[in-house]
């Protein structure tokens, strides 16, 4: 047995699992596990910026940020969890600076700052500058610095190491089983607590702003171990996907002034959301679009809208707006502003769609995005293992892959990459702290036998049907049926469907018959893994009868504060599911009407 | 259309070395080498190997050697390749299988040059470090890096000498250099004054031409030759 002992294991190397790294390895003795290069994580495909209240270039406070989390999450965020994150993301940014991010610069030489989706100042309920930005790229900024960190702090990596199985010995966690994508052996990583930080799950849906990598292994093992997830009804469309591509183009071009257009030519969102109009929350933007595509506004009559950032037009709205800069001038953009602020928008229009953003308006539907479920914890990252909030000790999870709440029903823009610089940082501290009060625990009994047995099932057939078919059937149905828009048919087929693709897995067959670095058997497993999750997210969504932030059923149109205001956790207790529900903690922000 | 990928193989556990193979594949003249390398794999031989995350030119995974020429998969469009692709292993890195290279050396090299902040001095409790618009101008180009390799692998200097850092760690170096907040520029110059530093670059321009994020690399390794001829980067 290839065997490692550690305090703790940090599975996924983003910027939750680099900054866990960071904290818990000041304080206990570390291992970082990766099924990628850490610099390869999904957070650098982060782009427009990170929200926080340092009022650089106008008025702001966290409560105010706070309560824009709170009402994007249309009320189901815990309240206690978005004071925190928000409270904290101030400190947090100016250490990210500290610690050498690149962040563009206000005249003043302070970290720059622009508007971003849902962002306001509460007063004026007009957009605030909330979002610190390094250019389009401030994930990949920030992926970068917290790398760059670990490698000074000496922090040990394990790269290309699959996850496949949590180990449980008396009632606590008792380390991992990865897979080493190279040589094809298991090793075990005996320890006294693991920590998941493996992103999110937009694979599930084809059109998607998320990379390949991202299928949600961690989640799928926890549900087959027994482990509940919580609001797995709520995934966020992001309202901007390059048409059919469905690569992500940053908020930060609305922020800047970009606009959205129907194919009558008018900017739609006057509609929608006549206070805030393009910058309304994702879930807003999403369902406008496809209300407009819906009723024969899209371009040609086709299924996508405009996004346009053509300098004449913003500045034609701009004016109109009657925006100006901290100075009081008018406030403008320019070809040169667009490339400077905005080079990797323009270079991936130019790339895959051979569009200049300049002169043309870039063709975009919405994008499976981001999970605003996932593994429940606290604000600590302590995993939950049921509604009353027990702990799972030797457990913790932060960033796309966990659930705290902080953003409830519906993810506002800037947010992830708070929640999980935030939450990473808390997680990895709660974590070395556990691990100096408890004792290594014994390795349960055969630790590898699930994972060999999980491995040995996926290679047994010798022919039958290859993974990638199955999942892109997967795929289409929850585009097309668990989506923006829901109803109880919809969702009905679309579980019957999940189900019966889950049948067929077992006659899945992997062509590459060798050890080292087989990704056509990682493929495969991946596979299993989301259909797990497209089982339990195609449940959920049925299961709530009102429309809420990101989860809009047809059938069950209103907000139902009465019976919905409450968080959901899913158990598989073999081929069956149950439910049970949480209170959101309200603070100091009672529900209303959602109004942008 | 119909395609001819003619791909490089190497399958560790069956091939004594590297032997060319082809595959025949449908694409939209919009869809990017790396969906055609997709179709192959998913469709008719899953044995075929690459590294691929993002799918869109930002994570680095998928370089490899196309029609020639160091590229992203996920970069290029099948229209702008013509009928018959050639696709190989970047150069200079051990091959692990098909397009799969030991990335281990390029990392060591990266690390060499200490590609962290170095600053000592006690930050501002509550505000953050102040730095012009201009000081930030100065590395914003070498920030870009998503050490994807290509630059590296493209290099006749590095194919001649493995030992050479080469030029995504001279990026990176550059970057903390002409950084105002980095305080270790003398440190930093010396790494790059080595032997199997900055001076083994010729000038030959190949990883501007492949660099997959656009920096001007050739122009970041000639300011950091400066720096060191001046003892600084000067004001």
């Amino acid at each position: 047995m290839n065997y490692h002992k550690f305090d703790a294991v940090i599975i996924g190397a983003g910027g939750a699992g680099l900054m866990a790294a960071l904290y818990a390895s000041k304080n206990a003795n570390v291992a970082v596990v990766s099924k990628l290069y850490p610099t390869r994580s999904h957070t650098g495909a982060a782009q427009g910026g990170i929200g926080a209240a340092l009022g650089n270039l106008e008025e702001d406070h966290w409560e105010w940020h706070a309560f824009d989390t709170v009402k994007g999450g249309d009320y189901l965020v815990d309240q206690d969890a978005a004071d925190i994150m928000c409270r904290d993301a101030v400190g947090i940014v100016l250490e990210l600076e500290h610690m050498g991010l690149p962040f563009d610069r206000t005249p003043d030489g302070k970290i720059s700052q622009r508007p971003f989706g849902g962002h306001t100042n509460n007063n004026t309920k007009q957009p605030v500058r909330r979002a610190a930005h390094a250019a389009d790229r401030t994930g990949h900024m920030i992926l970068q610095t917290l790398y760059q960190q670990c490698i000074k702090q000496d922090v040990q990596f394990f790269d290309e190491f699959q996850f496949m199985d949590l180990l449980i010995s008396e009632g606590r966690v008792a380390g991992i089983v990865a897979y080493h994508i190279d040589s094809g052996e298991l090793h075990v990583f005996h320890s006294k607590a693991v920590f998941f930080a493996t992103g999110g799950w937009g694979r599930l849906w084809n059109i998607t702003s998320n990379a390949h990598s991202l299928t949600g292994d961690a989640p799928a093992v926890l549900l087959r171990k027994g482990y509940p997830l919580e609001d797995m009804e709520f995934f966020q469309f992001h309202p901007t996907g390059i048409y059919k591509m469905g690569i992500l183009i940053t908020e930060g071009v609305r922020g800047e002034g970009g606009v959205l257009i129907n194919g009558k030519g008018e900017r739609f969102m006057l509609k929608y959301a006549p206070t805030i109009k393009d910058l309304a929350s994702r879930d807003v933007i999403s369902r406008a679009i496809y209300l407009e595509i819906a009723e024969g506004r899209g371009i040609n009559g086709q299924d996508y809208v405009y996004l346009d950032v053509r300098p004449e037009v913003v500045n034609k709205y701009l004016a109109e707006d009657g925006k100006t800069n901290p100075d009081g001038s008018p406030r403008t953009i320019s070809a040169a502003d667009i490339e400077k602020k905005l080079p990797d928008i323009a270079d991936f229009c130019r790339t895959y769609l051979g569009v200049d953003p300049i002169t043309q308006p870039m063709p975009i539907q919405p994008t499976a995005h981001y999970a605003m479920g996932g593994i429940p914890t606290d604000v600590d990252g302590r995993i939950l293992v049921d509604a009353a909030n027990t702990p799972l000790p030797g457990g913790f999870a932060a960033g796309e892959v966990a659930c705290v709440s902080v953003h409830g029903a519906n993810r506002l823009g800037t947010n992830s990459l708070v929640d999980l610089v935030v939450f990473g940082k808390r997680g990895g501290i709660a974590m070395a702290e556990y691990c100096n009060q408890v004792e290594l625990p014994p390795l349960p009994e055969n630790p590898e036998a699930y994972a060999q047995a999980e491995l040995a099932s996926l290679m047994a057939n010798p022919q039958g049907i290859p993974a990638a078919k199955l999942r892109k059937a997967m795929q289409e149905v929850m585009m097309m049926n668990v989506g923006v828009f829901r109803t109880d048919q919809l969702l009905t087929e679309a579980l019957e469907r999940v189900r019966e693709l889950k049948k067929q897995f077992a006659h899945v067959y992997v062509s590459d018959r060798g050890k080292r670095f087989n990704t056509d058997l990682l493929e495969a497993w991946e596979l299993k893994n989301m259909l797990e999750l497209a089982e339990v997210t195609t449940l959920a969504a049925l299961n709530r009868t009102e429309s809420r932030g990101g989860h809009a059923r047809d059938d069950y149109p209103q907000r139902d504060d009465v019976n919905w205001l409450k968080h959901s956790f899913i158990w598989q207790e073999g081929d069956n599911f149950r439910f049970d529900y949480k209170p959101v903690t309200i603070g100091r922000y009672q529900p209303q009407a959602r109004v942008y | 259309m119909r395609v001819t990928l003619r791909i490089k193989r190497f399958n560790p556990e069956r091939d004594e070395k590297q032997h060319w193979e082809e595959h025949e594949v449908d694409v939209e003249p919009n869809d990017q080498l790396l969906d055609a390398l997709n179709k192959v794999k998913w469709y008719d031989d899953g044995s075929l190997t690459y590294r691929r995350s993002c799918a869109h030119g930002v994570c680095g995974s998928d370089a490899m050697v196309v029609n020639g020429r160091n590229r992203l998969a996920c970069k290029v469009l099948m229209k702008d390749l013509g009928k018959k692709v050639t696709v190989e292993p970047i150069r200079g890195l051990p091959v692990i299988k098909d397009m799969v290279v030991d990335m281990e050396p390029f990392f060591a090299r990266y690390r060499a040059v200490k590609p962290y902040l170095i600053n000592d001095n006690e930050p501002p409790a509550d505000r953050e470090r102040l730095q012009s618009i201009e000081d930030r101008e100065r590395f914003d180009d070498t920030t870009k890096c998503i050490l994807c390799a290509c630059c590296t692998t493209s290099c006749p200097s590095f194919w001649a000498n493995g030992e050479y850092v080469g030029p995504a760690a001279i990026v990176q170096a550059h970057r903390f250099i002409f950084d105002s907040r980095d305080m270790a520029v003398h440190e930093r110059l010396e790494i790059m004054n080595d032997t199997m530093g900055v001076w083994r670059c010729r000038t030959v321009f190949n990883c501007v031409e492949c660099c997959p994020r656009e920096i001007d690399i050739t122009r970041a390794i000639g300011e950091v030759k400066k720096a060191i001829l001046n003892g600084g980067v000067g004001g």
